[in-house]
């Protein structure tokens, strides 16, 4: 009892300091944030713009991660290498099956097609793999579906080296290369269209989730479970539309990201996949408005990492983005604006 | 379910358990033993350098066993203890730090002095393979007890992720961890960036070769797999006991407890957080210990080496021998070693020319193991060779189960 006491007394005092910490880490960001504007204004702008179009990414592949966690509490390892399929999909569909390599209206018209066929093969794609691999094992020891899903990533993986080759490939964009300048600041035509389409995908899914039906029993699964059993909903179809809703958005994700950056490799997902994970703890798993601001939070420190005045550089992307998820993890594992969940006896 | 004749199953099930544990351990042993007689050529089935290879993943594998095996930790950053093991016998067993020339026990190579033609010992640090073992694996436990302070209190899954982080991040930071450039030559370099520290120097046989008057050669000679085979061997040995000890010891048992449930485990008196930390200090002694075999034996130090799938390959061994058996641990790092560095190619190979088929089965790696991975959490969970205490819960729920079937 005495120990119980004392070890209680003990967790509270390292709160403090793990608190203190935390802020220390914070107010260190925010000062780096106003050296890089007050160096930098015109080129922060620049960049800030190229993080939002990068971040509404992330977003899309954030809102993946979070709704199967918080649905099944499964860290779906799988999910960053789907965007890669999709990415490779799409670009495979655009160039090759309808031959648009250039800008002009056609290519936009069919970018859109190919898209679509990005977001049902994605869709597709997760349902298949959670009928398959993560179904059965729903009531196993938790490590079980864990290591399931890294084995999914790497059959995955293996299906992009199949398809893209183990090298990375250049690919072509139909969106226009040219810079528009807003106050003097170039953005380019590609990241104002990654916004306009994701800004009302975003909110599609916000609707989706908060206001059909559907989306009631959504919540009422990611809930309780057998209660939502109880109250006549189907869950394992609610599931699947879940990670069909995922995949989907990892598929426009994965679309989007080739008209971007104009490449794709087998292991872009693991990497990307991850970087959205931590945009997703960062807004909070399970917390779809955070993962889409933790999506965009994260995409512009990566790119002022990148290109910022006192960032570190390219380089060191992976440290920043990591450090950012344990730091996150270890001191505010709610997110940003979650509450510490108690977990459940 | 079962390939074993009925019979068989229950002449061996009335055996003594000692010599149901003895009697494999000895097949094994032997096995082993006999391991450089039966390799082949190079383009066999078994070069020997596979073999060796198969020896020190059997050490990471038990290394990987004792944390995720005993004490249900996920660990996907494995591999940065081997990183850790690699680069302190990088670090102090070659010629990098050209500026200075320590040298301890050491069996490092001669160079000849260009003013007096004299052979004189190489520049830099150079300490005996035995006493660098020791300090990696050193090293490597303080890193684990210092990536594992902070994320040990988190949930399971969580823990897996920031695994994975650091798993990451320690591979890019020795990547950049060289800092020179065109213009400022002098700066900082700790690990050569991507070039790589080597050649490392080979393994010294200290006092055997005095006990032997010289007939046992100073040094174990690079292409000397053989021998590097025996000396791994005999470690791989020393850690099966070790592992064996640990498991029935108040500790293995305190894992075991906190592997099946934690909040259990804490309300009976097991110190959550020092278990813990426990089980990653020692598996990542293993790793260190073995990264250090491992650097020896490739000769070179190269960061690229250190990626997620070489902790997704260790995993795999475990989780294909059975989580929290040593034995299964030691079968499932050799046979995965196997198709990783021989097997693919070799069968790839047989079934080209057998069947006119042009297949290159080492492209389907990845999926390879991520199959043997996803087959085996669906329908084997418990591995090849399942722990004891598995079977028998196993059997116990099978006993509940048939109860409760039958109507009263």
């Amino acid at each position: 009892m005495t120990s119980a006491v004392a070890a209680r007394g003990g967790r509270l005092a390292k709160l403090g300091l793990v608190n203190s910490v935390g802020l220390v880490f914070v107010g260190l960001g925010i000062a780096w944030l106003i050296w890089n504007i007050v160096d930098g204004p015109r080129l922060f702008a620049r960049l800030l713009v190229g993080g939002l179009s990068n971040g509404a990414l992330f977003a899309l592949i954030a809102l993946g991660y979070t709704m199967v966690y918080g649905i099944i509490e499964l860290i779906n390892f799988a999910h960053g290498d789907l965007f890669m399929l999709g990415a490779v999909m799409g670009a495979i569909m655009l160039e090759q099956w309808f031959g648009q390599t250039k800008s002009s209206p056609t290519g936009w018209i069919l970018l859109a097609v190919a898209m679509l066929g990005a977001m049902a093969f994605c869709a597709a794609v997760n349902v298949v793999i959670e009928r398959f691999a993560y179904r059965r094992l729903r009531n196993a020891p938790k490590l079980a579906p864990l290591i399931t899903a890294v084995g999914v990533s790497f059959i995955l993986q293996n299906i992009g080296i199949r398809i893209n080759g183990s090298a990375p490939h250049s690919r072509t964009s139909v969106l226009p290369t040219k810079e528009i300048s807003v106050g003097g600041v170039g953005i380019r035509v590609a990241y104002i269209v990654v916004i306009a389409i994701t800004v009302p995908l975003l909110l599609f899914m916000t609707w989706l989730v908060q206001k059909t039906k559907i989306g009631k029993a959504m919540r009422a699964t990611a809930q309780d479970r057998d209660a939502a059993r109880l109250m006549g909903i189907d869950v394992d179809k609610i599931i699947s539309f879940t990670f069909a809703l995922g995949g989907a958005l990892a598929g426009a994700a994965g679309m989007l990201f080739v008209e971007v950056n104009r490449r794709t490799s087998y292991d872009l997902g693991f990497r990307l996949g991850l970087i959205a994970f931590t945009a997703a703890v960062l807004g909070g798993v399970g917390n779809l408005l955070g993962a889409v601001i933790g999506g965009v939070f994260i995409g512009v420190i990566q790119a002022l990492n990148d290109g910022a005045p006192h960032g570190l550089g390219q380089e060191w992307t992976q440290t920043v983005m990591f450090s950012i998820l344990i730091l996150m993890i270890i001191f505010r594992p709610g997110g940003l604006f979650g509450k510490h969940a108690q977990e459940k006896v | 379910m079962t390939i074993i004749p009925q019979g068989a199953r229950s002449t061996w099930n009335s055996l003594p358990p000692v010599a149901r544990t003895a009697i494999p351990a000895v097949l094994l042993m032997a096995l082993a033993i006999a391991g450089p007689q039966l390799a082949s050529g190079p383009t066999g089935w078994l070069p020997i350098t596979t073999l060796v290879f198969c020896a020190v993943y059997a050490l990471f594998s038990m290394g990987l066993n004792i944390v995720v095996g005993y004490a249900g930790l996920l660990d996907l950053g494995y591999v940065a203890f081997f990183l850790f093991g690699a680069y302190v016998a990088a670090w102090l067993m070659s010629d990098f730090w050209y500026t200075r020339s320590i040298h301890i026990l050491d069996a490092a190579h001669k160079v000849i002095d260009p003013t007096t033609h004299q052979p004189v010992s190489a520049q830099g640090i150079h300490l005996s393979f035995w006493i660098v073992m020791v300090v990696a694996a050193l090293v490597a436990a303080i890193g684990g007890v210092i990536i594992g302070w902070p994320t040990l209190r988190l949930k399971s899954d969580y823990l897996a992720l920031v695994t994975l982080g650091f798993g990451e991040i320690l591979p890019e930071v020795f990547r950049n961890a060289d800092f020179r450039t065109v213009s400022n030559p002098d700066a900082l370099n700790l690990t050569n960036g991507t070039k790589g520290i080597g050649p490392l120097d080979p393994i010294g046989n200290g006092f055997l070769r005095h006990l032997t008057n010289g007939v046992i050669p100073k040094a174990v000679t690079p292409s000397d797999y053989r021998a590097k085979y025996y000396i791994i061997l005999i470690f791989v040995v020393l850690f099966v006991y070790v592992s064996i000890k640990l498991r029935g010891g108040k500790l293995g048992r305190a894992w075991l407890a906190i592997r099946e449930d934690e909040l259990a485990a804490s309300l009976m008196g097991v110190p959550l957080m020092r278990t813990k930390l426990w089980s990653y200090a020692i598996g990542a002694a293993a790793g260190g210990f073995a990264g250090t075999f491992y650097a020896t034996t490739v000769g070179i130090v190269n960061v690229d080496t250190f990626i997620f799938s070489f902790s997704i390959i260790i995993l795999c061994a475990v989780i294909l021998g059975g989580m929290g058996n040593v034995w299964g641990a030691i079968v499932g790092g050799v046979v995965i070693t196997w198709f990783n560095y021989t097997g693919l190619v070799w069968i790839g190979e047989k079934m080209n020319s057998a069947l006119g088929t042009k297949v290159k089965l080492k492209d389907y790696e990845f999926g390879f193991f991520g199959m043997i991975l996803v087959l085996m959490m669906l329908f084997r969970p418990q591995g090849l060779i399942p722990a004891a205490r598995q079977k028998q819960v196993q059997e116990l729920e099978r006993q509940i189960e048939q109860q409760e079937v039958v109507p009263t």
